[in-house]
């Protein structure tokens, strides 16, 4: 029987396809992900329950008004100088008495600790920027984390950035203990325009 | 008569094509793995504002995303600061429908795990912004996240 042969398909055109399929391709896509800072809101209470009032010296009160001005515990101040302050105010290195006080806690890892009962409070007008109130969340979060970077390096010898990536859940969750972030946000007040 | 007879011709052999579907097929491939098709057409300002604290946002699958910013043209929308969702423009009030519907795209179990990335344009007053976000915790929706460029050290 003589052997018939299939008729070869010509592949030529194949790479055109591709091409084309690709050039779609290169034009929808977007490389850039996604970044941002992520927040939790608080949830929305129908019944003003009365919460115990929280002292004064607990707070650090951040104001921004409409024309994007800080006010941070009555003095005005520039987003460069936030970070410090807010360090300073967190940990409350030399036990001042108008900085936050501390309580005596067990944490895993490190033994009892004195935790300060820190509490930011930050406030902004309606006509403040999005700009300015990112900036001064950016400042807030950094002190936090610097704090807890230099606490995670002085105990386990590497820095907090390094043990979120490693996922060494327990040391992060001691760490978090200490410097806990605790930004509440007042309702916004029309107020400057 | 020699016996290494020299050929008449000797043009260069054509280089092989045959292997170049696959060469681009291989970057179909990357691009198709890799690509995320753009979301909406942006009709509004989107300068979203620098930060150096951020976090990547995991898993776009269960992120819905909330633009807020001046209208592109100003001439037809007016100049103030408007909300965009999906492809339109929208109000305050429409923000919890988007978000409704959004969980019932997703599975139950991953309903609390839903972001929302509010994309904001820098120059917006934060006045709507709240708006946004009394909104979003009257729906329960509390997990955000405040969409930024990164900012390198200086």
């Amino acid at each position: 029987m003589a052997k018939r042969d299939i008729p070869e398909i010509n592949a030529g055109s194949m790479a055109d396809i591709a091409f084309l399929l690709l050039v779609f391709f290169l034009v929808t896509t977007t490389m850039d992900s996604d970044f941002g800072l992520m927040r939790k809101l608080p949830p929305l209470i129908e019944d003003q329950v009365d919460t115990p009032p929280i002292k004064d010296r607990n707070v650090f009160v951040v104001l921004a008004n409409a024309n994007d001005q800080l006010l941070v515990e009555g003095e005005l101040m520039e987003v460069s100088e936030l970070r410090e302050a807010a360090k300073e105010f967190i940990a409350n290195p030399s036990n001042k008495s108008n900085l936050p006080e501390k309580k005596e806690t067990d944490v895993p890892f490190f033994g009892t600790t004195m935790v300060s009962k820190q509490v930011i409070s930050l406030q902004n007008d309606k006509g403040t920027s999005y700009d300015l109130y990112i900036q001064v969340q950016n400042e807030l979060a950094a002190a936090y984390n610097e704090l807890r970077n230099e606490l995670a390096v002085e105990q386990f010898g590497r820095s907090y950035d390094q043990l979120v990536e490693a996922g060494d859940k327990d040391r992060v969750k001691a760490v978090r203990k200490i410097y806990p972030q605790r930004i509440s946000e007042a309702e916004p007040k029309d107020v400057g325009r | 008569m020699s016996k290494f007879k020299k050929d008449g011709k000797k043009g260069l052999p054509a280089v092989s094509t045959s292997s170049l579907p696959d060469i681009v097929f291989m970057l179909l491939f990357f691009f198709m793995v890799t690509t995320v098709m753009r979301e909406v057409d942006l009709k509004i300002k989107n300068d979203t504002p620098e930060a150096t604290e951020i976090e990547k946002l995991e898993n776009k699958a269960l992120v819905s995303y909330i633009y807020i910013g001046e209208p592109q043209d100003a001439k037809k929308f007016g100049s103030s600061a408007r909300i965009q969702l999906n492809d339109a423009f929208a109000e305050v009030a429409e923000v919890a429908g988007h978000i409704e519907e959004k969980r019932s795209e997703v599975n139950e179990a991953e309903i609390p795990l839903l972001t929302t990335s509010l994309k904001v344009d820098q120059k917006t007053e934060m006045g709507i912004v709240t708006d946004v976000k009394q909104e979003l915790r009257k729906v329960q929706a509390l997990k955000i996240s405040y969409s930024t460029r990164e900012r390198l050290a200086q």
